[in-house]
């Protein structure tokens, strides 16, 4: 088996439920090797939960979660976090007070491994340590141009900068599995086409599958190679773009006619 | 003259209330819970120290520490048998497990020490009162004052150079995206009742060190300390040091010039005219939601 179409990540058979609000009903995909996976639905079709599953942020009452061959269904978010699943909001979580650089530093702190009697004299191991973590976190503020904003306070960055600055601190995490929660909701033309660039870019570099949560079918359709799609907690379907394009069930839920 | 004797004593005592205060803002800051429990968990920390003092007749540096040590215990198991079940609940529902657990308390202190006043020897401080021109400094407040200026360096350190600090801080901020970033906020939450404990276990010794230590009236300090905090800002530590020393000075000024009991509830008038003009605090944050 290649590097390719290894599995990266299994979700077997997915139940979640909220009282009697059925989120998920035995929801099953696959991500393997590096691909791009977008999971597609309408409101309330359950992709934000299912990507909260992922995450650890919920925790479903049955089915698996299985990473790299282990099952990581009962593990919390930081513990997955530490593993490298890594992801994005929908409503942009931030260290609001700080600038964009120490929210990417902030991310980093599961590689910072010296303690607070080094950190007090900032000699020899904890300057190094920090000099290599902020060396890694300018090569992502390189990658998402964030250059200019580098100093600025979140708080009074725009939506689509603070958008871009949410995603470079996931991807601080060095992830192996992205996980991105509508990165282009809210964004105007010009700031969706850079998005579409960044995740490509990151994915050419970095060779990391990623799974989008995303709403702009053009863009769903362009930059992944495969789609799933939910409606109503279910699986409704599953393919490449252009199978998804042409499924009946499919264009009758969601797409529409034309 | 006067007024300066009741400034000086004022801001000693303030720092008893400063130390009560951080214990609430500590716990509130990370977790969004106001623990009415803190003056259960600070008498408590007291009647620790009192009976490593009285009953182990140990000396006070094995005392103290050893009643820290306790108190740690008794924040980890707070925050592991009444606050980790309630995860994820209401707010209004762990509130009032606070308010369970300060019944809860106070009954075991009942039992174990019984519901009589109950006393530090007096001696178990070296030092005594200080002359300065005309002023007074009794040697008891001179030594809270300066265990709450150390406690405070200490969390200030804690917060700025420890990585379980840090860790605290990013998680008041955000839970969501501490978790994200890797930060088991479980744990997190486990030290800082640990830590709220600490402080209040200091100002529950140094009070009844001050006065004497009963189940009835010693949780009571912690209402002093009420106001201190929604004026120095529920988010803020500097907030609880300063709001503290205000609180005392207050007391002292109201209490020593115009009227004693005025002086009792003059702190309470205060917070009043604070949450009236200034709901957010001296220094706490003005949350405003960005739609």
């Amino acid at each position: 088996m290649t590097a390719e179409d290894q599995t990266k990540l299994k979700v077997e058979d997915l139940n979640l439920s909220f009282g009697s609000v059925q989120a998920l009903m035995d929801v099953s995909f696959e991500v393997n090797g590096d691909e791009i996976l977008a999971l597609i639905g309408p409101n309330g079709a359950g992709k934000t939960s299912l990507l909260n599953c992922v995450s650890g942020f919920y925790h479903a009452q049955r089915g698996r979660v299985s990473f790299e061959g282990h099952d990581i269904s009962r593990f919390s978010p930081s513990k997955r976090a530490k593993l490298g699943i890594s992801r994005t909001f929908q409503n942009i979580e931030l260290y609001t007070g700080l600038t964009a650089l120490d929210n990417l530093m902030a991310a980093r702190h599961v590689y910072i491994k010296y303690g607070p009697v080094a950190g007090s004299f900032f000699f020899g191991k904890a300057r190094r340590e920090e000099v290599e973590n902020r060396k890694v976190v300018e090569e992502i503020i390189d990658l998402l141009e964030m250059e200019e904003v580098r100093y600025r306070v979140v708080e009074s960055l725009p939506y689509g900068l603070r958008k871009r600055v949410d995603m470079g601190r996931a991807l601080a995490l060095h992830p192996k599995l992205l996980l991105l929660d509508e990165p282009m909701a809210g964004m105007n033309v010009e700031e969706k086409e850079d998005m579409a660039r960044f995740i490509l870019d990151i994915h050419e570099l970095w060779k990391i599958p990623i799974i989008i949560v995303e709403h702009d079918m053009g863009v769903v359709m362009d930059i992944c190679h495969r789609v799933v799609v939910l409606d109503f907690g279910l699986k409704l379907a599953e393919g490449t773009p252009a199978e998804i394009k042409q499924n009946e069930k499919v264009i009758q839920a969601y797409l529409g006619k034309e | 003259m006067l007024t300066m004797q009741f400034l000086v004593t004022g801001i000693l005592t303030g720092g008893i209330y400063a130390l009560v205060a951080v214990s609430i803002v500590l716990i509130y800051k990370a977790t969004r819970i106001f623990n009415f429990a803190v003056g259960e968990m600070l008498a408590l920390g007291g009647y620790f120290c009192y009976s490593f003092v009285v009953w182990g007749g140990l000396p006070l540096w094995i005392s103290l520490p050893g009643a820290l040590v306790m108190a740690v215990i008794v924040g980890a198991l707070v925050e592991r048998l009444v606050l980790r079940p309630l995860l994820s609940q209401p707010l209004l529902t762990i509130i009032m497990a606070t308010l369970a657990l300060s019944v809860l308390l106070k009954g075991i202190m009942l039992m174990v020490w019984t519901g009589y006043d109950v006393g530090f020897p007096k001696n178990l401080l070296p030092g005594k009162t200080v002359l300065v021109g005309m002023i007074a400094m009794s040697h008891e407040l001179l030594w809270a004052f300066g265990i709450t200026l150390v406690a405070f360096a200490g969390l200030a350190y804690f917060f700025m150079k420890t990585r379980t600090g840090l860790k605290m801080r990013g998680v008041s901020e955000d839970h969501e995206l501490s978790m994200a970033c890797g930060v088991n906020i479980v744990t997190i939450f486990a030290v800082t009742w640990m830590l709220a404990a600490v402080m209040g276990t200091l100002a529950g010794f140094l009070m009844g060190y001050r006065l004497a230590l009963a189940p009835s009236y010693t949780p009571l300090l912690a209402l002093k300390a009420f106001p201190a905090v929604i004026f120095g800002g529920l988010e803020s530590i500097p907030g609880a040091l300063i709001g503290g020393l205000l609180i005392g000075v207050i007391e002292g000024l109201v209490g020593g010039l115009i009227d004693p009991n005025l002086g009792e509830v003059s702190a309470y008038i205060l917070l009043l005219l604070v949450l009236i003009f200034k709901p957010e605090g001296l220094f706490g944050l003005k949350r405003i939601e960005r739609v």
